[in-house]
């Protein structure tokens, strides 16, 4: 077991500051933005990015949260944990373009998991993703439109993401099997 | 005449379960990890921990998201059959699994035993066994004899959820009721919950015990003695092996000292075929000594909750004025129970997989 650092904080504080700039850029400001991170690591990432465009922008969109748990396809094992937290969206997505926010994009089930979830909400006008890491291994046609990191990785090895607000630290390691 | 008693020191020490903590939760039963379950049936709340019911209660707030929608509709439990299998009559119970099942996507089957082979002589095994040959995953059922769900369990693959099993058990029932209560005045711990009516009868209040003393309520008991199971109390003064360990709760007789400074008021159902049995004098006897009136109900804390599990006989164990009042949550308990019956469906379909 290898673990690397693949972002320090300050990579994932200019990685943040740059997806809020790409995100505002391309949608020429921020009307009718609706931002909705995904739990758990999700919602601190959506929180700081709007947070930024604030500060830029001088006008905050709204931040909504969204659990997967309802919507997942694949049935977690035994004993691992299936608690799911309520999501909260707090305005109507009807007709807005929604930026859905995820710490990793990896196989793309469950940003389909998201899509089916954001979609019982209303019909948005434009969904949009914004990782922070990218891994690889797509199972799904499935592809994000602001990426922190791409990473190379192998199906065996690990990515972490941790946030201040949860972790206590901001970082992203990748843990690689030995002999891999 | 009083039964009363604080229940002594000595018992309190040897009680095997759900020991009601001051400090630290001391429960015998196994800790799981947060946020995991290994119940495959539901059939009563006193093998929950305290993090076993917290999990139901919060996977129930975020059913109450998805029931305040304006579709109500998630796929979770998608090609999962859920069937009701009632041998007695219910209103509130069976509609709400129903809704909780359809709402979560699940097939759902309704039987009611007066009209299925039952009558034609088929024992409750081979009923159970039918079910599961036609695929039923989950088995909620209701059934006049105690400790029919736990026979119904130990011979079928499928989960089964206890609806109600004669003076026994009523799970999803003491769910809602602690949900609720939650949801007007926070953690229970240290909270005065007083349980007023017909216990021996109740499965209702049976449940509620278990799950109340767990989240470390205070629990008092109310009724006459003729409606009081013998021994609830517990063992006094012999030493009595407390493997079948109760759990640890007050018994009062007398209604306006048992609801004086109560946070919660919960009446029970006085089921009226038991004035025919001799237990009680006579209904106006009862009324006048046990009802839950606007005059008791202003002994307790001031915005105490009044709680019911229906269905109600106005004028009888409660007022009109107080279960219509503004401390009642009734209509709200009914409400919650969808969502409870949800997170349950989910749990029980989620963690066995």
């Amino acid at each position: 077991m290898t673990e690397t650092i693949i972002m320090s904080p300050e990579d994932v504080r200019r990685a943040i500051m740059r997806i809020a700039h790409e995100i505002v850029e391309n949608n020429r400001g921020c009307k009718d933005l609706v931002f909705v991170g995904m739990q758990t690591r999700g919602v601190p990432l959506a929180k700081r990015i709007v947070d930024c465009i604030a500060e830029f922008e001088g006008e905050s969109p709204p931040l909504g949260t969204l659990d997967i748990g309802l919507y997942r396809d694949d049935l977690p094992d035994q004993g691992l944990n299936i608690e799911i937290k309520p999501s909260d969206i707090p305005t109507n997505i009807a007709g807005k373009r929604v930026v859905l926010v995820d710490d990793v994009l990896y196989t793309g089930r469950s940003i389909r998991a998201a899509l089916d979830a954001l979609i019982d909400y209303g019909r948005p006008g434009r969904i949009q993703l914004a990782v922070l890491v990218d891994r690889g291994h797509r199972e799904l046609p499935i592809r994000a439109d602001y990426v922190g990191k791409n990473i190379p990785t192998s199906r065996q090895d690990e990515v972490q993401v941790r946030l201040l607000e949860i972790d206590g630290s901001d970082g992203v390691l990748l843990t690689t099997a030995e002999g891999e | 005449m009083t039964m009363s008693a604080n229940l002594p020191n000595e018992r309190e020490r040897s009680s095997g379960a759900a020991t009601l903590a001051q400090e630290p939760p001391t429960s015998t039963l196994p800790h799981p990890a947060p946020g995991t379950w290994h119940h495959s049936h539901v059939l009563d709340l006193d093998d929950f921990s305290q993090e076993e019911i917290e999990l139901v209660l919060e996977t129930t707030g975020t059913m109450k998201e998805v029931l305040a929608r304006q579709i109500a509709r998630v796929p979770t439990l998608r090609g999962t059959t859920v069937v009701t299998l009632f041998y007695e009559s219910s209103t509130r119970t069976r509609s709400s699994f129903e809704l909780a099942g359809k709402v979560l996507g699940a097939d759902v089957i309704n039987i009611a035993a007066s009209a299925s082979s039952v009558q034609k002589g088929e024992s409750l095994v081979d009923t159970v066994l039918t079910l599961q040959a036609i695929g039923a995953d989950v088995l909620v059922m209701r059934h006049p004899r105690s400790g029919a769900p736990y026979l119904a369990s130990r011979h079928t693959r499928a989960s089964i959820i206890n609806a109600g099993d004669g003076w026994h058990a009523h799970p999803t029932q003491a769910l809602l009721d602690l949900f609720t209560i939650q949801s007007h005045i926070g953690d229970v711990r240290g909270r005065k919950v007083v349980i007023v009516g017909d216990i021996t009868h109740s499965r209702v209040a049976r449940s509620n015990l278990w799950s109340l003393t767990t989240m470390g309520a205070q629990v008092v008991v109310c009724g006459p003695p003729t409606l009081l199971p013998v021994g609830l109390e517990g063992p006094q003064g012999s030493e009595v092996e407390s493997e079948q360990a109760l759990p640890p709760l007050e018994v009062e007789t007398n209604l306006d000292r048992a609801i004086k400074d109560a946070d919660v008021v919960m009446t029970l159902r006085l089921q009226l075929e038991r004035q025919q049995s001799g237990l009680i004098p006579s209904i106006r006897e009862y009324c006048n000594l046990y009802q839950v009136t606007e005059e008791r109900l202003a002994t307790a804390k001031p915005g105490a909750l009044v709680l019911h599990p229906g269905p109600v006989n106005e004028g009888v164990e409660i007022s009109l004025g107080v279960a219509h009042g503004a401390q009642s949550v009734i209509e709200e308990q009914v409400a919650n129970g969808v969502a409870v019956r949800m997170a349950l469906l989910y749990l029980l379909s989620r963690g066995r997989s």
